[in-house]
């Protein structure tokens, strides 16, 4: 049978849609802490359970798009963005995915409970980490436009200004994060010890979630750059 | 001599099978890689692509490809040292003929990278030095020739890399791209049938019995380009569109304004494929037409016979019906990476080159210098992912294909020299 020959052979699979279904996956992931610590707080530990299995499951799913994608980004493909940046991107995406399966399970595994001064800021702490990884993913899903464009022009603007956003998002989720922080400290003499240091474990896990969100944006900002 | 008028009606029927055989290979194989762009990024469907690419190859192959045929005719093999001996040129056409022909089968059934121009250039100077010696070829011109395989593959890459510039500044980095698409898009069209018609005109129309001098060419040129950009506009005017096609990826309806614009690129491409490629088939013909015609005496001033550009105009249009549309299907598949906006750019900058090529006469590989114009695109960050490895296979079919085809030429030499004696 004949084949193309070079004039198939030179287009490569393009990274950017693969991209964008791992952020997506992400996304679904990460946005799963919510009901998990809504259901905490109601201490619903069959909630808690169903919702931890479920992210649980989302993160393998985005692992395994995850490797496809690398296996689909060889040394010789030539890109618009450097193979590196993307890399990068997908290594904070994924670690998005990672610290969400890693609260649920802490949680779970040790059925945490939150003191009550911090109930209604945790709420809006984790939303607002969420926020972070769903304007993360708003930004990722630009990349398409951003090909199309060949990363200039008015589609950059867009892109930045989306990545502002997110950095005063994550701004945000630091002093929420602090907050709570200053609250906890006040009393951590009356909780037991061990429980203290995983809650300012899981504080800073939550925290992780919206620093890996604005290390995908500052990433996706270095495309531009070039 | 004897020879040649004893058998001279075998010899015109060799001629003309091989030579069908060689327009065939070109029509089922080569032709795919010129008209896949436009089918993987969905401007063509296949049908429209197999009816566009016989009409424009063949009118290609008519109207502008009588220069190369030239080239390949007498360009490569010294006449005058041949003079005497008209009879072993003549076992020599046809060898390279079936040579390159054979090859062409034998490597597209593998998927080995493969050109016709190298294949029945390798082929000719493969038999011209061994069959009759060194001094038989004519070097200076092959330099010329491998030089244009480097340098046509850059100069397209240089044009499509500018033409994808000047889309980026012109119409998707601006604020509103489908106004500004609207509005650009019929530019390029008049510029690809400017072009092309220019270069043809200015070059190609001698043989066809067409006197045109070169103040005319360009009115009539813009007059063509004018007509063209007219269809354009009233098919742009047609497009539906929808705005929430819009809403996940923001240029899809600017995309489809590109899809008209590809349409005409298309035809330019299977247009400039025709006036290069056909002549691998028929210069060789023609040298033979050349000789049996004129009774053993190589004729430097005979003109080239119509039925012999209609052959192989007929040769590639046979073999894109039976063979093309499957390969078309196949690499169209492969090739959904590429949108209209880049597919225009790498066609229009691979058409120009390749017509230009053909109307001075240089045989180029047209899928060499579209791959070139494809990774000038890609410079301009205009690609998501190309695979580099693919220039590695350019130079591979420049080391299998060239002597492939001469070693092959070399042994149907010897054998048609001692069929019919020498």
């Amino acid at each position: 049978m004949p084949k193309g020959g070079y004039m198939s052979g030179i287009f490569g699979s393009s990274p950017v849609d693969p991209m964008q279904e791992h952020m997506a996956k992400v996304y679904a992931c990460a946005s799963e802490l919510v009901p998990l610590f809504n259901a905490v707080i109601n201490e619903d530990w069959e909630i808690v359970e169903q919702t931890q299995q479920k992210i649980s499951r989302l993160e393998e799913e985005a692992d395994v798009l995850k490797k496809a994608l690398r296996m689909n980004m060889p040394n010789g493909l030539f890109m618009p963005m450097s193979r590196q940046d993307l890399l990068e991107v997908l290594l904070s995406q994924d670690k998005i995915a990672n610290k969400a399966k890693d609260i649920a399970g802490i949680i779970l595994g040790r059925r945490m409970t939150l003191p009550e001064v911090v109930h209604v800021d945790y709420i809006r702490f984790i939303q607002r980490c969420v926020d972070a990884c769903k304007q993360a993913k708003k930004a990722i899903n630009e990349l398409d436009e951003l090909v199309e464009t060949g990363f200039s022009g008015q589609e950059i603007k867009i892109v930045s200004a989306m990545i502002t956003k997110l950095d005063e998002i994550e701004s945000d989720t630091d002093n929420l994060q602090s907050a709570i922080r200053r609250k906890i400290f006040a009393i951590e003499k009356d909780l037991p010890p061990v429980d203290v240091m995983f809650l300012y474990k899981i504080i800073e896990e939550t925290g992780d979630v919206a620093d890996y969100s604005q290390r995908v944006g500052s990433r996706l900002q270095l495309m531009l750059a070039r | 001599m004897e020879i040649i008028a004893e058998y001279s009606t075998t010899f015109l029927i060799l001629a003309g099978v091989f030579g069908l055989f060689m327009a065939w290979g070109i029509g089922a194989n080569d032709v795919a890689n010129a008209m896949a762009t436009s089918v993987g990024s969905k401007a063509l469907t296949i049908k429209q692509a197999i009816i566009v690419a016989a009409i424009f190859e063949f009118a290609g192959a008519v109207l502008a490809g009588g220069q190369v045929t030239k080239t390949i005719r007498k360009g490569i093999v010294d006449a005058d040292i041949m003079s005497g001996s008209p009879d072993l040129l003549l076992y020599g056409m046809l060898a390279s003929l079936l040579a390159a022909g054979l090859w062409l089968l034998i490597a597209s059934r593998n998927g080995w990278p493969v050109s016709t121009t190298h294949s029945i250039v390798g082929a000719i100077v493969g038999f011209a030095m061994v069959g009759i010696g060194m001094e038989a070829v004519k070097w200076d011109k092959i330099g010329f020739i491998v030089a244009s395989w480097v340098i046509s593959p850059l100069m397209a890459g240089t044009m499509s890399f500018l033409i994808f510039r000047s889309v980026q500044k012109l119409i998707l980095n601006r604020s509103e791209p489908l106004k500004q698409a609207k509005r650009y898009v019929p530019v390029y069209i008049f510029l690809t049938g400017f072009m092309i018609s220019l270069v043809t005109m200015i070059k190609g129309l001698k043989h066809v019995g067409l006197e045109i001098s070169t103040g005319e060419s360009y009115i009539y040129a813009t007059i063509a380009g004018l007509v063209i950009m007219g269809i354009g506009q009233y098919f742009i005017s047609k497009i539906i569109i929808d705005p929430k096609a819009d809403k996940n990826f923001h240029y899809t309806n600017v995309e489809k304004v590109f899809g008209v614009l590809m349409i005409v690129t298309a035809c330019a491409m299977a247009f400039a494929h025709g006036s290069n490629d056909v002549a691998n088939a028929i210069g060789p013909v023609a040298a033979v037409v050349g000789i049996v015609s004129s009774g053993g005496e190589i004729a430097s001033k005979s003109t080239l016979p119509m039925w012999v550009l209609l052959l192989g105009g007929a040769g590639i249009v046979l073999g894109l019906m039976m063979y093309g549309r499957k390969v078309i299907a196949t690499v169209g598949k492969q090739i959904t990476e590429l949108t209209p906006s880049r597919g225009f750019a790498a066609e229009l900058a691979a058409a120009t080159t390749v017509v230009v090529a053909s109307g001075t006469g240089i045989p180029v590989s047209t899928t060499h210098v579209l791959v070139g114009a494809v990774l000038g695109v890609g410079l301009a960050r205009g690609m998501a992912a190309l695979n580099l490895g693919v220039i590695r296979n350019i130079f591979m079919s420049w080391i299998i294909t060239l002597p492939a085809g001469a070693i092959l030429s070399i042994i149907f030499f010897f054998m048609l020299k001692g069929i019919f004696g020498g």
